[in-house]
């Protein structure tokens, strides 16, 4: 039991890792707390299902539709929204109101176009892979496989090529990295452009471990994904990461009846919260956070 | 639908306005005075009006102590909630109300036991016995209607929550101009500089978070006389934004700016009821909800791009990091 729990929570902290990286990478480069980016995740996991269940393509071929189409979603708020707001100096507080209204306008629209009947992709629901004591679905080896791949292409991204240099030197410091040369324009767009296909990515495959999803779900899985953040440190994306998988396997084990009988398992969520509480009273500057940035 | 024109259903509208402005009024002092992001202000309403919901059902204080107990537990959740997380940056302070929030529906929703879970207040003392918790106040609304020969149900409560409304503006009003409120406003200009001064910068934040908590649990405790059943639905993250949404709309930090966004609020959520021409007339009333919602949600990007002091406040406002 405590290996599948174990299992289970490495698969549910494999999705909100994905997604708080994406959130942390807005978060450094813009400076924007993005508060629609569970919705923008379910946008992504519709047009998803729109490819996958309605067109009849495969699960795989209709993910990276999806995150096309979502980049292209993000890009274009950018020029429509995000740019004028930083042309006129909004303020953190602008930027998140903005969000806000963002959130209410996509999930809305989402319904509209969408219903709100809960949708599942196709998938084969009876393929099951047993390793050892633990039991997967072939819906949560898919997202293993597809978040660790995506995990190590990203931490390449970020590491290895200059793309990721600069958008790394540029949440360092904005100002700096536009006088060392920088074509900031440049890199806020590849920014909108990987966060985008991040969220539809961490939406489908949200979706395939929930097996089903409507139009609201995105709203909720954004609050583990935003204790992620925060966990991790906001701005840093390794934080994000690693915090993203533990918060996973924590809300997961703490339904353990090892573990003094274990939470009732409605109260996942507020285990997510009540460990990132825990967390900032010993280190407000998150896990892996820098002091000065507080 | 004769609605646009039936006096019953503005006088219900300005109800819900008068309950609003109670609300917002709180993250006006929290936000338009001292400057905290706070997000989960939904939560302090719902503290409010479950604490009396649950002592005047539960115990024989009756509803008047209930009420007082509903706000105060409001405010103590605001002192609780700010203990751990005032400290931190504000960009971390909001997430983290936005989290309290949600963990305060959560809770409601699943402990069955305390609140009647999500089948709301009508289960309150266990299942098989519908409960009330409204006897008191339906006493005095028919004492009051008597003692004012007014006869609509509507008009008085318009014109009991707008009363306290007014009491409560007129109220925070006077305490902006106290040595008190200025030292709150010197913390939203400029944290150091007070703190500079001697001034305990985190006492002054925490009194002014609990402060915009017991006004919200004030509002809860209208919201459930008003309506006299509640669900942990009625408290959906969407109210605080309305909340916010109602102090842009009015504009930042002054105090008389929070009920006309509100009544403006009221009149564009209940108007949008009536567009009743195409394209709207093709869609059904759950589709009609959706489009509301968007089109609160573009009036909010329209604000904060176009007129991020509201209708009343000053520029510089907003511009504050």
């Amino acid at each position: 039991m405590f290996l599948q729990l174990l299992a289970n929570g490495l698969v549910t902290g494999s999705v909100i890792a994905i997604a708080a990286v994406g959130v942390s990478l807005v978060y450094g480069i813009l400076r924007l707390v993005h508060f629609a980016y569970g919705d923008v995740m379910a946008f992504g996991a519709f047009v998803g299902f729109a490819f996958n269940v309605t067109l009849g393509l495969p699960i795989l071929v209709a993910a990276l539709l999806a995150m096309v189409a979502t980049a292209g979603l993000s890009v274009g708020l950018e020029f429509a929204l995000w740019r004028p707001l930083r042309r006129k100096r909004a303020g953190f507080m602008s930027l998140f109101l903005a969000a806000i209204g963002l959130a209410l306008v996509l999930r809305q629209s989402l319904l509209l176009a969408a219903g709100p009947r809960p949708r599942s992709f196709d998938v084969d629901p009876y393929k099951v892979y047993v390793l050892g004591s633990v039991r997967l679905s072939g819906a949560q080896v898919i997202t293993v496989v597809a978040s660790a791949t995506t995990i190590v292409l990203v931490a390449l991204l970020l590491d290895r090529t200059t793309l990721g240099r600069t958008m790394r030197a540029m949440a360092d410091d904005r100002a700096l990295a536009a006088i060392a040369g920088i074509d900031t324009g440049r890199v806020v767009i590849v920014t909108w452009i990987l966060t985008g296909s991040l969220a539809a990515l961490a939406g489908i495959l949200a979706g395939l471990v929930q097996s089903t999803f409507e139009p609201n779900f995105g709203f909720q899985l954004l609050l583990p994904v935003f204790a992620a953040v925060v966990l991790g440190g906001i701005g840093s994306a390794y934080g994000a990461l690693a915090a993203g998988l533990m918060l996973g396997v924590a809300m997961e084990l703490s339904t353990w009846e090892g573990l003094l009988g274990g939470v009732n398992p409605v109260y996942k969520p507020v285990v997510a919260f009540s460990a990132l509480i825990l967390a900032l009273l010993v280190r407000p500057q998150g896990l892996f956070g820098r002091a000065r940035t507080i | 639908m004769s609605a646009v024109t039936s006096g019953e259903f503005w006088a219900f509208v300005a109800v819900v306005a008068g309950i609003y402005t109670i609300f917002a009024l709180g993250v006006q002092v929290q936000f338009g005075f001292s400057g905290l992001l706070n997000f989960g202000h939904v939560a302090f309403m719902a503290i409010g009006a479950y604490t009396m919901a649950i002592v005047t059902v539960k115990t024989g204080l009756g509803m008047w102590v209930g009420a007082l107990l509903g706000v105060l537990a409001a405010a103590a959740a605001g002192v609780l909630l700010g203990l751990p997380t005032l400290r931190l940056r504000s960009d971390y302070f909001a997430i983290v109300t936005i989290a309290f929030g949600e963990i305060v529906r959560y809770v409601a929703t699943n402990e069955d036991g305390l609140t009647g879970g999500s089948q709301g207040t009508i289960n309150l003392a266990g299942s098989g016995e519908a409960t009330q918790y409204n006897g008191s106040w339906e006493r005095f609304q028919s004492w009051l209607g008597g003692a004012l020969q007014i006869g609509s149900k509507d008009v008085l409560m318009l014109l009991v929550v707008w009363s306290a409304a007014i009491a409560l503006l007129y109220a925070c009003a006077a305490l902006v101009r106290t040595p008190w409120g200025r030292v709150l406003k010197s913390i939203r200009e400029d944290e150091d500089a007070a703190a500079s001064l001697g001034k305990n910068v985190f006492v002054y934040k925490l009194q002014s978070l609990a402060l915009g908590a017991a006004l919200a649990g004030v509002a809860g405790c209208f919201y459930a006389w008003q309506f006299s059943f509640f669900s942990p639905a009625d408290f959906q993250p969407l109210l605080t934004f309305f909340a916010w949404m109602i102090v842009i709309l009015g504009g930042v930090g002054r105090i008389w700016a929070v009920p006309i966004g509100s009544v403006v609020f009221g009149v564009i959520f209940a108007g949008t009821r009536f567009f009743d021409f195409a394209p709207f007339s093709y869609l059904d009333s759950a589709e009609r909800a959706y489009v509301r919602l968007i089109l609160i949600g573009l009036v909010m990007i329209g604000l904060v791009l176009f007129r991020p002091q509201g209708l009343l406040g000053r520029r510089e406002e907003m511009l504050l990091e």
